[in-house]
């Protein structure tokens, strides 16, 4: 009894260590999903142009460095709308909305920026902040539907992104103090409400990235070490369990949402407020009918990140960072999008690497205790079993 | 020579990082009963999939009549006379007896289906071994018992020789045990050879000839029946003396913590209430058991006495508070402790760790946080020392995923949990379900020193053994309603299975929900 107590100890302590680990499976899966998009993205490229292949490769991988200012600058809104997916998926929820949340967040920053007459230095964090309540209003209503109606959030967010486009779209052309019709683009944004530059020549990287690193840390902090990031981590893995805690899903479903909305928001919110790096403009929203591409962009980088903050600084800095690198590669021929090929594939990758490397853990798994101690059901399951393991 | 007619010979079979057999030898002789006995995770299941081709073993060989064979999936097994009841049936709900039997070998003529030719034969099958069905009635409509006769007639209607029950009487009432155990013996004196899988000593001791005993994966032995005891087998079992009755002092009773009146509570799934106009008292010092065959009301009654689901009327009050409307939360802060029936579902999360497990009740105590932030240093020293008192076994202490732990030490971890809450009344929903006789041992003692402490235990069993040797006071549910109150001292496990299966009932004494 005791040797064998013995035995399965260190068993457990052997498989159990590195099947739990979270960290350490997320950070294999993503190296192993980058380094696999990126020798299919040589591959493609030899295949391509082979003459120039190499040097178009050395593009990508080292093109970012030259241009830090820039890989920081884009990274800032997918960093964003990579936490407003990450961050609600590890309650459970798909928020596949945060492109509307986004959109919502660009118009409400706009608007405090055309319409509010502000000191400098407080209209751009006004607009940041409204850009934000945007965002947040289009996660709440969605978390509404989702915690008192049981309607999935993946039908209403997705809805609410043609909603929030069409909404946005409207009233941006209605209104003449923002909308210049004939050049189909808003105005200019006045100085003030431009989020500082951090002054790199020739970027319009800002402030903005600084913001959303700090918020990256905040919700890692929230995640782990509050109460209620242990209550939303619970109800994500164990919806049941956290009923039976006494949590209050309805409540956690909700304020999750009205929190990634808020992220998605900022996110639109740090784009639209970037200073140009010419003088006397300013970025623009066109009402083109067009859901941002940034949203969707942001589940990629919560997929390689692994939905979690930290993982999501990174992984968004990296995106940015080879997207920065491949436009680099049309010096030697290469059409810009072979960039979106490579990338398209690492998140191929990542969510392939993710699935095997649950499959392996769940398979260890349940072998561990299956056979240990789980005897009871097994019979009755081995047949159905046996067909998963086949289909898998 | 044909002495046996199956040899699984020198079997192993492993998983990644687990043998779960490990040189095991079984023979069965024709015309035997021959039991499989072994705790849960023994290795038993993982043997008769082996028998039955759903794994092929690395080392070893299967002989069937002398000859060595190998099953490479269920057709193989059915083809060599190999039939095996499920302990979970696989059977077809909206179809008929006659058509679930006939399923996968349907005598037809150019496609079109012979349906009397195989009536005749599932009438005179059911006949000759006593096993009555009506052919005609969808299985839906029909007892649990009646659906494993209908397993039964499946493998006789294929004409297999050698016949699997795994672990059959786990469904049953005592009177249908009586029954199965009987068929069974029909079927050993016809010179059918039966497999009966099973951890329940007294079923093996009435009808096997020979035992063999699998403990952790490795084949202990195979004894006569005639020549061993109850006492000796569970030893071989476990790998140590096991006591089998629970040591207890007579009840201190005291005042009513739980009371619940003219309860109503709604089904799922059927028109009809789950739980019909249920009322009795749980008074503090005492055990209450309610027992009752699986699916007759028990989950619906302890969902709306927890607060996961709500009553459609009457009351539940605790210590004179009614708490019918309550949130879950403040009925745990009132003293509900409950350790729940499906512990992978609802009583851990498995992705957390133990101690984060352990305080799953508690984490938003001012013990354990301040200003919304968790104490973690709190958690782990109040980890250490449930682990600690309550002998929960991990591999990493404190920090094990949940998910990586035993079947029995998860349950510890939620009995530590919930006993160590503070608490007046404690619901335990079938505790030791799929545990081994150690753990159970573990648990019933646990369960008695909280009613000697002076709390209120509320046990919901399946188990009629574990109902007689723990309770101070029986209640019985069927179809939704108590149908009997009972004392354990002054009942037998026989009269309980008639009001069980709805036989017999008695309306409950008045004064027993009268409010003492």
């Amino acid at each position: 009894m005791q040797e064998n107590n013995n035995i399965n100890k260190k068993k457990k302590f052997n498989l159990g260590n590195i099947v739990h680990s979270s960290g350490f499976s997320s950070l294999t899966a993503a190296l192993m999903a980058i380094f696999l998009g990126l020798v299919f993205g040589f591959i493609i490229m030899l295949v391509a142009r082979p003459g120039s292949a190499v040097a178009g490769f050395r593009f990508i991988i080292l093109g970012g460095f030259n241009r830090l200012g820039d890989v920081f600058y884009f990274a800032t809104p997918i960093l964003m709308t990579g936490l407003a997916v990450g961050f609600a998926f590890r309650m459970g929820l798909f928020n596949i909305g945060a492109s509307g949340q986004y959109t919502m967040g660009m118009y409400f920053a706009l608007y405090v920026g055309f319409m509010f007459d502000l000191p400098a230095g407080i209209h751009w964090v006004v607009a940041i902040l409204a850009g934000m309540l945007g965002g947040m209003i289009w996660g709440f209503i969605p978390g509404i539907f989702k915690a008192y109606l049981n309607v999935n959030e993946v039908i209403t967010s997705i809805m609410f992104n043609y909603i929030g486009m069409f909404f946005v779209d409207m009233w941006v052309q209605n209104s003449s103090t923002m909308y210049v019709s004939n050049m189909a683009r808003t105005r200019y944004l006045p100085q003030s409400a431009q989020i500082p530059a951090l002054g790199i020549t020739g970027s319009n990287v800002n402030f903005g990235i600084v913001l959303a690193i700090i918020i990256g840390i905040i919700l890692y902090i929230v995640l782990e070490k509050t109460t209620f990031g242990y209550e939303l981590k619970a109800t994500g893995f164990n919806k049941h369990a956290s009923e039976y805690a006494g949590m209050r899903g309805k409540k956690n479903i909700i304020l999750t949402m009205v929190i990634a909305g808020g992220l998605a928001g900022l996110g639109g919110a740090f784009a639209i407020l970037a200073p140009s790096a010419i003088s006397g403009s300013s970025m623009t929203y066109e009402p083109i009918n067009i859901i941002a591409a940034n949203g969707f962009n942001g589940i990629a980088v919560a997929l390689l990140g692994s939905s979690h903050p930290l993982g999501i600084i990174l992984s968004s800095i990296f995106i940015s960072h080879i997207q920065r690198g491949g436009t680099l590669t049309s010096l030697v021929g290469f059409k810009p999008e072979i960039i979106d090929v490579v990338i398209a594939v690492i998140i191929y990758f990542s969510a392939f690497s993710m699935i095997m490397n649950s499959a392996l853990g769940r398979f260890i798994r349940r072998r561990l205790h299956h056979d240990v101690d789980e005897e009871v059901a097994e019979t009755a399951n081995v047949v159905t079993d046996h067909n998963n393991k086949e289909a898998e | 020579m044909e002495k046996y007619i199956v040899e699984m010979l020198n079997i192993t079979k492993r998983f990644p990082g687990i043998i779960a057999n490990d040189n095991v030898t079984l023979q069965l002789k024709k015309g035997e009963i021959h039991a499989l006995l072994g705790e849960n995770g023994a290795g038993k299941s993982t043997l008769m999939s082996v028998l039955f081709g759903l794994y092929q073993p690395e080392e070893g060989e299967i002989r069937i009549k002398g000859e060595k064979v190998f099953i490479n999936n269920p057709n193989d097994a059915n083809a060599l006379g190999i039939g095996m009841v499920h302990q979970h049936f696989k059977l077809v709900e909206i179809f008929t007896v006659l058509e679930n039997i006939i399923l996968g070998v349907e005598p037809n003529k150019a496609g079109f289906l012979e349906m009397k030719e195989a009536r005749e034969k599932v009438v005179e099958l059911s006949e000759r071994y006593g096993l009555r069905v009506d052919p005609d009635s969808l299985i839906e409509d029909i007892t649990v018992g009646m659906q494993q006769r209908v397993e039964i007639l499946k493998m006789l209607y294929r004409d297999n020789e050698i016949l699997i029950f795994d672990e059959p009487t786990a469904v049953l009432t005592p009177q249908e045990i009586k029954e199965l155990l009987q068929i069974m013996k029909g079927f050993a004196n016809e010179g059918k050879s039966i497999l009966f899988i099973t951890h329940k000593l007294n079923e093996i001791m009435e009808v096997a000839d020979r035992c063999t005993v699998l403990r952790k994966g490795k084949y202990i032995g195979t004894v006569d029946i005639k020549d061993t005891n109850k006492e000796e087998l569970s030893k071989m079992m476990v790998g140590r003396d096991v006591t089998f009755a629970v040591e207890k002092e007579e009840a201190q009773i005291k005042e009513v913590v739980l009371s619940i009146k003219d309860l109503n509570v709604a089904s799922k799934t059927k028109k009809d209430n789950a739980v019909k106009n249920v009322s009795f008292d749980v008074r503090a010092g005492e055990i209450v058991c309610l027992a009752g065959i699986d699916g007759n009301g028990q989950t619906e009654l302890v969902n709306a006495l927890t607060g996961l689901e709500k009553a459609v009327s009457g009351s539940v009050i605790l210590k004179g508070q009614d708490i019918t409307k309550s949130s879950i939360r403040q009925r745990s802060i009132l003293g509900i402790s409950h350790i729940p029936e499906d512990r992978h579902k609802h009583g851990l999360v498995l992705d957390y760790k133990l101690e984060e497990n352990l305080v799953l009740q508690r984490y938003w105590q001012p013990e354990f946080q301040k200003g919304g932030f968790i104490k973690f240093d709190a958690v782990r020293k109040y980890a250490e020392e449930l682990i600690d008192s309550y002998d929960i076994r991990s591999g990493q202490g404190p920090i094990t995923a949940a998910s990586s732990m035993s079947g029995g030490n998860q349950q510890k971890a939620i009995i530590a949990r919930e006993v160590d809450k503070k608490h007046e009344l404690l619901v335990a929903v079938q505790p030791t379900r799929g545990l081994d006789v150690g753990a159970i041992e573990y648990v019933h003692k646990r369960l008695v020193e909280s009613r000697d402490s002076g709390k209120a235990v509320f046990l919901v069993s399946l188990e009629l053994d574990e109902v007689m040797n723990v309770s101070d006071r029986i209640l019985v549910i069927y179809e939704g309603e108590i149908v009997g109150e009972f004392d354990p001292k002054r009942t037998t496990v026989q009269e309980l299975g008639l009001y069980m299966s709805g036989a017999k009932r008695s309306t409950v004494k008045e004064n027993n929900h009268a409010g003492e």
